[in-house]
């Protein structure tokens, strides 16, 4: 990256996972020394674990019933994420500032009416007639505001809606790719000073059975409720899907400071890139990516991992993230957290930018795997390997 | 040329178009597209890819004649966005690597419902317990199926197509709904403006139209079931008109800085001078009644193009033909243009090809640039029965001759996206 007109620091964090609700859970859990001990559900999707969903109030960050019974679960964690984001950055009663917030949103689609498809596949068995029959129940059974529900760009339109975030408004698609490119895109936009201020960030629910169908049409699920994220020999057991919903306020540092707003961290460079990963493509492009990033583990740097859970594919990025940061700490997010597609990368960031305003260690997520760190970190690379494309690099700096 | 004609009013690289490609329902490609389009011709039809018997809507702008290998939404995205993208490189003239990101707009896909039938199909008698998503994670777990899970990921058309042309780095895919194809064009030329890049591809496909995708629109009231006969339906700022047709399409535009496209020696068929956009926070469909977002859109489109409303010789509608669309946007233009709004031909596209959706803000920019190239204003057809209450000249009916340096082209979509952009000749 070339431009290096503005400063860009990230000012404000909203992230519900499996492990709580907002920054201050989460601190909690992983900055004061204890060991965080994962939540997973493995009865309710059997033989799948799944990282549910917290106890969340919707109404705190939702305060209209009517705007909550227009989304689907989907679209209403990406709105509180957004909205604790907008309040930690203390700009969520600002309407100017939210105004003129630009927002870039990495999403999915959102649920199916699980009821109504399995009528429809129910009757297809007795009728041969599939498509009058699919034309006559999708016209009374669909429920009109389902579509608004599963239009991918909705959670960004609902967030415009609750939070009156209207600066612009943009929904990027693609799986891990999408939290990826949002945050560059942001990054790349500030920067360069065509924005200020920006709402950037995804949800993910794992509780889905049309989301797990998508993920087993590969067989990339790990189903084994016992086995730990790593196994000895370096290779990881399988993909277990974590809901989450993570949002951060990037600003440029004059913005930020001109408000005085707290800087959690500064986000130095954001990169992504895609190809084969025959041979060792996939190791060449990550090693270029840490290149244009300047990622190194010089000094107190700690390393995110986003690895999927993939056995063989975890193993490479975990290989080279030894050879090429051999002294840095690595936490592997998917333990802890699952891994939540779309919104893997900006939970990744996020918790990389609590690490980074902390002056304890971040506890290591995969327990007896991810090695202890004895001081704060200074530095944070955040690394992406999507489950089946699309890799990426983020480089954080301590600012306080 | 001196350093300072490539830059613009702000400093910023200029950024010129000099490839362009286009798939509509009025066939394949700029030359075929542009003479059905002035000559005011209608790629509406009756639906033949799934029975419409008994359905409001019985008439769509879908795109059947190019080769897929499987028939769904995936397959023909691509498929429409390849073929546009061909034509565009070889315009520009570029072969091997394209060498820069790629931005593309694509359609939020639903898995097929052949593809559920044939899940279901796969269902062995014992695995029948359950929900059909539970008894469809039984079979694979005995047996995968990549074809289906590329068919349903979101990433697997830019992947494709960066294989393909040899775009650079992670492409982008994304959705403002039908301001999409508008978003992929803005982020192209923001690249170009960051300095990260000298050229950039920007594509907007949808091959999107199926049973369910329209069936789900139809529940929204917002299509037109003026069926008979198909090519009326879609009649923009008319007082009949009942709603958008359901279509399908693709664009490809090769942006470069104007200085690289000219120390190339490339023909530079027009410059993307403004974007501007402003999201809605009224309703997840409507817009704000007083037009205000809109408003705000296209004056942060001028203010970008260094222009003023004066300076706009022709605007592109977005003109959907739906009630509150149409009202909604005359009430924008004419707060914007003033006094001077009678005297501004707005046309719009969507009368002969439809709505094509996440294609149509790419697609329509094509159009918005042959206009300034040739002189010519694609009509609005179907313009029988004016409605008094949105009194613009709409271009009615025939094509015009006009010379035109700057185009506006607005673009309005579901969850409050407004995207509008401007277009120039390039400078003398």
């Amino acid at each position: 990256m070339t431009d290096t007109r503005h400063q860009v620091v990230v000012t404000g964090i909203g992230l519900v996972t499996s492990l709580g609700v907002g920054r201050q859970a989460h601190r909690e859990q992983l900055m004061t020394g204890g060991t965080p001990q994962k939540v997973t559900d493995s009865e309710r999707f059997a033989p799948y674990t799944v990282y549910p969903l917290p106890e969340i109030d919707w109404s705190t960050q939702i305060p209209r019933r009517g705007d909550q019974r227009q989304m689907e679960n989907w679209q209403r964690l990406g709105v509180y994420a957004a909205g604790l984001a907008l309040d930690d950055a203390g700009l969520k009663e600002d309407a100017e500032a939210c105004a003129s917030m630009d927002m870039i949103v990495s999403a999915g689609g959102g649920e199916r009416d699980i009821a109504v498809d399995s009528l429809i596949v129910e009757e297809s068995r007795k009728r041969n007639d599939r498509e009058q029959l699919l034309n006559e129940k999708l016209t009374t059974e669909l429920r009109p505001t389902l579509f608004l529900a599963q239009l991918s760009n909705l959670l960004a339109g609902n967030i415009s809606i609750v939070h009156k975030v209207t600066g612009s408004s943009r929904t990027l698609m693609g799986e891990e790719g999408a939290g990826i490119s949002a945050i560059e895109t942001g990054h790349a936009r500030i920067a360069a000073g065509q924005s200020t201020h920006c709402l950037v960030g995804g949800a993910f629910v794992s509780e889905r059975l049309d989301m797990l169908m998508v993920m087993e049409a590969v067989q990339g699920l790990g189903k084994d409720p016992e086995a730990a994220f790593w196994n000895s020999d370096g290779t990881a057991n399988g993909m277990n899907l974590g809901t989450a919903g993570a949002f951060l306020v990037l600003e440029s540092l004059e913005h930020a400071q001109a408000r005085g707003a707290h800087i959690y961290a500064r986000l130095d460079a954001v990169l992504g890139d895609r190809g084969s990963r025959e041979g060792e493509r996939m190791e060449q492009r990550l090693a270029g990516l840490a290149d244009e990033t300047g990622a190194s583990d010089d000094g107190d740097t700690v390393v995110f991992s986003g690895a999927s859970g993939y056995p063989d594919l975890s193993a490479r990025e975990r290989a080279f993230l030894k050879s090429r940061f051999p002294s840095a700490p690595v936490r592997t997010v998917g333990a802890l957290f699952g891994h939540s597609i779309e919104a893997h990368f900006p939970t990744a960031v996020a918790l990389a930018c609590m690490a980074l305003d902390d002056d304890a260690p971040i506890s290591p997520f995969a327990a007896g795997e991810d090695a202890p760190a004895s001081t704060a970190a200074n530095a944070a690379i955040v690394t992406s390997v999507g489950h089946f494309r699309g890799e990426g690099i983020a480089r954080l700096t301590r600012m306080s | 040329m001196s350093k300072a004609a490539y830059k613009d009013h702000l400093g910023r690289p200029l950024v010129a178009v000099t490839g362009m490609g286009v798939v509509s329902s009025l066939g394949q490609g700029v030359t075929d597209n542009w003479a059905a389009l002035t000559s005011g011709k209608s790629g509406i039809h009756p639906i033949t890819r799934f029975p419409s018997e008994g359905l409001s809507t019985r008439i769509c702008g879908t795109v059947d004649f190019i080769d897929i290998p499987a028939p769904n939404a995936v397959e023909r995205s691509f498929a429409f966005a390849r073929e546009t993208t061909i034509e565009a490189l070889a315009q520009a003239g570029i072969s091997g690597d394209f060498g820069g990101p790629l931005f593309l707009a694509a359609p939020p896909i639903e898995p097929e419902w052949n593809d559920r039938f044939n899940l279901g199909d796969r269902v062995k008698p014992e695995q029948v317990t359950g929900n059909a998503y539970e008894q469809f994670l039984a079979v694979l777990r005995e047996k995968a199926d990549p074809t289906y899970h590329e068919a349903i990921l979101f990433g697997s058309i830019s992947e494709r197509l960066a294989d393909s042309f040899g775009t650079r780095g992670l492409p982008v895919t994304l959705s403002t709904a039908c301001a999409s194809g508008a978003t992929a064009i803005q982020l192209g030329v923001e690249a170009i403006r960051q300095g990260r890049t000298d050229r950039a591809l920007s594509v907007a496909t949808d091959g999107s139209v199926s049973a369910e995708s329209l069936i789900r629109f139809s529940l929204l009231s917002a299509l037109s079931t003026n069926n008979d006969p198909p090519e009326k339906a879609s009649r923009p700022f008319t007082k009949d008109r009942d709603g958008f047709v359901i279509a399908e399409g693709s664009a490809t535009l090769v942006l470069e800085s104007l200085e690289a496209a000219i120390s190339r020696g490339a023909r530079v068929l027009g410059i993307i001078s403004g974007c501007g956009e402003k999201a809605d926070d009224f309703h997840r469909t409507r817009s704000s009644p007083s037009g205000a977002p809109a408003i705000a859109t296209i004056r942060a489109a001028l203010e970008d193009a260094g222009l003023s409303a004066d300076q706009i010789g022709y605007i592109n509608a977005h003109g959907t033909s739906t009630p509150e669309n149409d009202k909604m946007e005359y009430l924008s233009l004419s707060t914007v243009f003033g006094e001077r709004m009678p005297e501004v031909p707005v046309s719009s596209n969507k009368s002969m090809i439809g709505h094509t959706l996440t294609a149509a803000g790419a697609v329509e920019a094509v159009f918005s640039l042959l206009t300034i190239s040739t002189g010519t204003l694609p009509p609005t057809i179907n313009y029988d029965n004016p409605d008094p209450s949105i009194p613009l000249d709409v271009v009615p009916n025939v094509k015009r001759d006009a010379t035109v340096t700057s185009v506006l082209s607005n673009s309005f979509g579901f969850g409050g996206q407004n995207a509008c952009l401007v277009m120039s000749a390039e400078p003398a």
